[in-house]
Parts: C-alpha cells; sequence; structure tokens
C-alpha cells in the first residue's frame, strides 16, 4: 500500500511525463523526501532550500491544504492522495 | 531560460508567433527569470508569478482620446492584437467617473469619485480583463474560454465568449448568489456547480488546466495577461481625471491583482508623460469574514496567510489571495492602508453609496465604502486629498445582502386621504 501524488504539468518532466505517482505513507515531508528519492530533483521543486514548502506551490493531502493542517508533518495515510498546485492561479477582484 | 511552463496548446499554435502587440516577454516577479511570449503562467524555476513586459511606444494624449470608446483605446498598452478593436469582443471599459459631491460631503471629504464599473457589458469590472484574457489566448491558439470564478468573472466569460463565438467552461461554487448563476447560463456555455468554496473550485480549475491544454483558464493559464485588464482602470482615472493622478485610490482586494494594476496603470502613464508624475496613495479594502492581506498589512508580514472566507461579500471571498503580497508591496510602497469591514458595514455603506448618489453597487462596492469611512474616521485617509474609490461591481447582482435592509413600508390605499394619513408633515422616504 502506498499514497498517489499528483503531479502537475509543470513538474511532470521529472516524473517522465506521469501525472500521478506513487510513495510510501508516512508525513508530508517523508512523502516528499520519497519522491525526490525516485526522481531526482523534484524534491528541490517543492520545498525551498530552507526545506520548506515553497511559497508559490500549495499542496493538499485529500480535500486539506496542509497550510490549514501540520504543513509538512501533516500525515498522509495509506491510501491517501496527494495534489501539488502551482499557487499562482485564481482570484476576482 | 526557454523552458516552457506548461506544454503549448496543442491547436496549431506554433504556426505563428502570437500578435501582442508591445509585449515583449514574460518575466517572474519573483526572481526575475524571463521567457518568450506563450501560454506560461509560472515561473519554471521557482514557481512565482509572471508578469508581461513590453517595450513601450510613445504615445500621445490626442491618439489615445481620438481611439474607441472603450478600452481598446489603450490597446497599445496591453497584450492585444492591434486590430483588436475591430474584433468580436464585448467592447468594455471607458465607464463612468462620477463627482461625488453628495457623497464626499456625507463622509466630509472635499474632492470624491467614483469609478463605477457597473457600466460594463456584464455589470462588473471582470468584462475587463477577460477581454484582455480572451485576445491573448485566441492569439496563443487556445480553443476554450474558462474560469473558476466567484461569479462576476463566470458572467464575464460566457457572455465574452458567446460574443467571440467560442465555447466556454465556467466553474462556480454551489453556492453563489442565483442571480450570478443566472447571469451566466443565460449566455449558454458550460456551467459547472462545484460543492465547495472558491479555493476549491480554484483548485479544481488548476488540476483541470493541466489536463486539457486548450482550456484557457483566464485567471489560472492566461493570467499573466487577464491581469493586464485592470490596468485600463487606472488609466481611464487618469484621462478622466483630465490626465493627471489621484492623490488617494481605494481599491477593493479579492486576489489583489485589480490593486496592484492601478498602480502599474498609474506608473506606466507617468513614466510615458502622459500625465504628470504626481504621488498617488493606494488603498486596499477587504470584508472581515476574508480579510487576509489586511491581517497581513496590520501585522507587518510581507507574505499573507490564507483564511476561510465566511462574509457576505463573496466577489472578494478569496481566501488565498494570489497577489497579495503584492498588493502589499504597492499599498506600503505608496504609503496608503488596508483595512477591513463586518457585513454590517458593508450593507451599510451599500445604501449610502445609492442613497447620496444614485450608484447601488454590489458588496465589493460596500466593503471599499465601508473602508474608506473607517479609514476616515482613524484619521489614515486624507479627507482633503482628491480620493477615486472603485465600484467594481452592481447591486443587482447582489440583491440578497440588502433584501431586508430595503423593504418597502407596508402599502396605502391608492388615496389621497391615505397618503396624507401616513406622509403628510414628514420628507417622504
Amino acid at each position: 500500500m502506498s499514497v498517489l501524488v499528483r503531479i502537475p504539468t509543470i513538474l511532470r518532466s521529472y516524473t517522465g511525463g506521469a501525472a500521478e505517482v506513487t510513495a510510501s505513507a508516512g508525513t508530508l515531508r517523508d512523502v516528499i523526501a520519497a519522491l525526490d528519492a525516485d526522481y531526482p530533483g523534484l524534491g528541490g521543486r517543492i520545498l525551498d532550500d530552507g526545506g520548506k514548502l515553497r511559497r508559490f506551490i500549495n499542496v493538499y493531502v485529500g480535500e486539506e491544504d496542509v497550510r490549514f493542517a501540520q504543513g509538512l508533518d501533516t500525515q498522509v495515510s495509506e491510501g491517501a492522495r496527494v495534489s501539488v498546485i502551482p499557487a499562482v492561479a485564481g482570484g476576482t477582484a | 531560460m526557454s523552458t516552457a511552463t506548461t506544454p503549448t496548446p496543442e491547436a496549431g499554435t506554433a504556426r505563428r508567433s502570437p500578435r501582442l502587440g508591445h509585449a515583449v516577454g514574460l518575466s517572474c516577479r519573483e526572481c526575475g527569470t524571463s521567457c518568450g511570449l506563450g501560454p506560461h503562467y509560472a515561473c519554471a524555476a521557482c514557481f512565482g508569478p509572471l508578469e508581461v513586459r513590453y517595450r513601450l511606444p510613445r504615445l500621445s494624449r490626442s491618439g489615445i482620446e481620438s481611439g474607441p470608446p472603450n478600452m481598446w483605446r489603450y490597446a497599445p498598452l496591453l497584450p492585444v492584437p492591434p486590430d483588436i478593436a475591430a474584433r468580436p469582443t464585448t467592447e468594455p471599459g471607458y465607464t463612468r467617473l462620477v463627482r461625488a459631491d453628495n457623497l464626499a460631503r456625507a463622509l466630509g471629504m472635499r474632492r470624491l469619485w467614483i469609478k463605477d464599473d457597473r457600466g460594463n457589458p456584464t455589470h462588473s469590472f471582470k468584462d475587463r480583463v477577460v477581454a484582455v484574457a480572451l485576445a491573448a489566448a485566441t492569439e496563443l491558439g487556445f480553443t476554450v474560454l474558462a474560469c473558476p470564478s466567484t461569479g462576476n468573472l463566470a458572467n464575464a466569460v460566457a457572455a465574452a465568449a458567446a460574443r467571440a463565438g467560442i465555447r466556454s467552461v465556467v466553474l462556480v461554487p454551489a453556492d453563489l448568489e442565483p442571480q450570478k448563476i443566472i447571469l451566466t447560463g443565460v449566455y449558454g456555455g458550460t456551467l459547472v456547480t462545484v460543492d465547495g468554496s472558491y479555493d476549491d473550485v480554484n483548485r479544481l480549475a488548476s488540476e483541470l488546466a493541466g489536463e486539457h491544454e486548450d482550456w484557457a483558464f483566464v485567471n489560472v493559464n492566461v493570467r499573466p495577461f487577464y491581469a493586464e485588464g485592470s490596468k485600463t482602470l487606472g488609466f481611464e482615472i487618469a484621462e478622466q481625471l483630465g490626465w493627471r493622478l489621484p492623490d488617494q485610490v481605494v481599491v477593493p482586494i479579492a486576489s489583489g491583482a485589480q490593486l496592484v494594476k492601478v498602480d502599474k496603470g498609474f506608473g506606466e502613464l507617468a513614466s510615458l508623460g502622459l500625465v504628470p508624475a504626481t504621488p498617488w496613495r493606494v488603498f486596499g479594502a477587504q470584508a472581515s469574514g476574508c480579510a487576509p492581506v489586511s491581517a497581513a498589512f496590520a501585522a507587518g508580514h510581507d507574505t499573507v496567510r490564507p483564511v476561510r472566507p465566511e462574509t457576505i461579500a463573496k466577489s472578494l471571498a478569496i481566501g488565498d489571495p494570489a497577489d497579495g503580497p503584492y498588493a502589499l508591496d504597492v499599498v506600503r510602497r505608496t504609503g496608503g492602508v488596508i483595512a477591513d469591514v463586518g457585513d454590517r458595514e458593508i450593507v451599510d455603506s451599500m445604501r449610502l453609496l445609492a442613497a447620496t448618489e444614485g450608484i447601488f453597487g454590489e458588496t465589493a462596492g460596500g466593503v471599499t465604502l465601508g473602508v474608506v469611512r473607517k479609514l476616515l474616521a482613524a484619521g489614515q485617509l486624507d479627507p482633503g486629498a482628491e480620493t477615486v474609490i472603485i465600484n467594481s461591481g452592481d447591486g443587482l447582482k447582489t440583491l440578497d445582502a440588502v433584501t431586508a435592509a430595503a423593504d418597502g413600508p407596508p402599502p396605502i390605499k391608492p388615496t389621497l386621504e391615505a397618503f396624507t394619513e401616513r406622509y403628510a408633515g414628514r420628507t417622504v422616504s
């Protein structure tokens, strides 16, 4: 069992074009580390040099924006789905 | 830097380079990395938002004044093809700048104006940004116009797509005001109601944009172009004031893009010598039920912590505002303030604007005027300085907000006696 990670178009060059990849369950930090092991460089696109989520990246575990949960310490359970989405989008006025 | 941040749309875009006027490229607002004009919206290096770069032409006031009576009079300052005015568009812009003497008197201000963007084809400023997004999207080879929306944008996208004869797909939160849903559906196109907040809808749109490469989500994957449309608010204010800049401008904040672009518009006019380079101060207005940028301003932060919106001002209910940090930068740079007001103040200010100037603005207009009143009371807005307030939309779309407040009195019989009995001896109101 593992977790499913949805990769945005902008990062699919790291995953050979795959829109979804898998990783082992754990904290979000663990999941990102596992992704980086499988797809070298990917972790550094999601986290900044200080190891924090980049300012213009939103990460969701299931329906929850991890910034409303425990950030990188958010638990990603077996079978959960992680979505990585560029944050530039959206807004009206 | 030539790395594409999104795949080139397949619909024959490579056939020629896009004709986007004097725009010459895109650059990241965070790290400065540049790329060519294309369907890019996030920096390939850091995901930061991209900004359109221009090699601006020399322009004259008279040249602009002889242009069409809509926003295309400023086409040379936008990323649009030179023949845009001849294409089928909704022809937004050049809305009224109303001298608001009654309201000024009520507020103790000297010289006050309302930029009344109800006058646009679908009754909000969104027609401006959508018109630019559509023009750029067409040039970039997209074939469907789409958006996540809090309502006004949905109306504008559906109408602009209908006029241009292309397909539209609009996603809105299911709990939106019924008026805004009706005003989208009537134009045809695909209307999707989503069980979630605007931020949920926005997330879905971002994911869909990655899957449908020929769909232009106006505020997602063509956002750098889209946002430029709001500069025309700044251009028009300056032209309508007689080619000069106001001392103070008060702008509603949802994503923060409008505020940032009004400031950019003022700056471009000054740099082109079309207006005297006098200082201006930009003020931002949010609803207390969704005030992440106001909170960051008050706390002295330069980043914005997302919130979950709970306000009647649904057009401003964006909990995770993409341009929040840039709005903070602009307001701090110009010496303005960002503040917020609650739902009761919003409704009260909607009524004040209607009662003093005959302008029925939507909840966002109530937010902006409410913040003006709050800042005046706090001594943070100069009542003696010339001030422009932006009313970005129409109260007819947010009737629920004032329904209770505007309930009529009980009816009288159609007789002179009944009228006299009820109203004799007092001002009819």
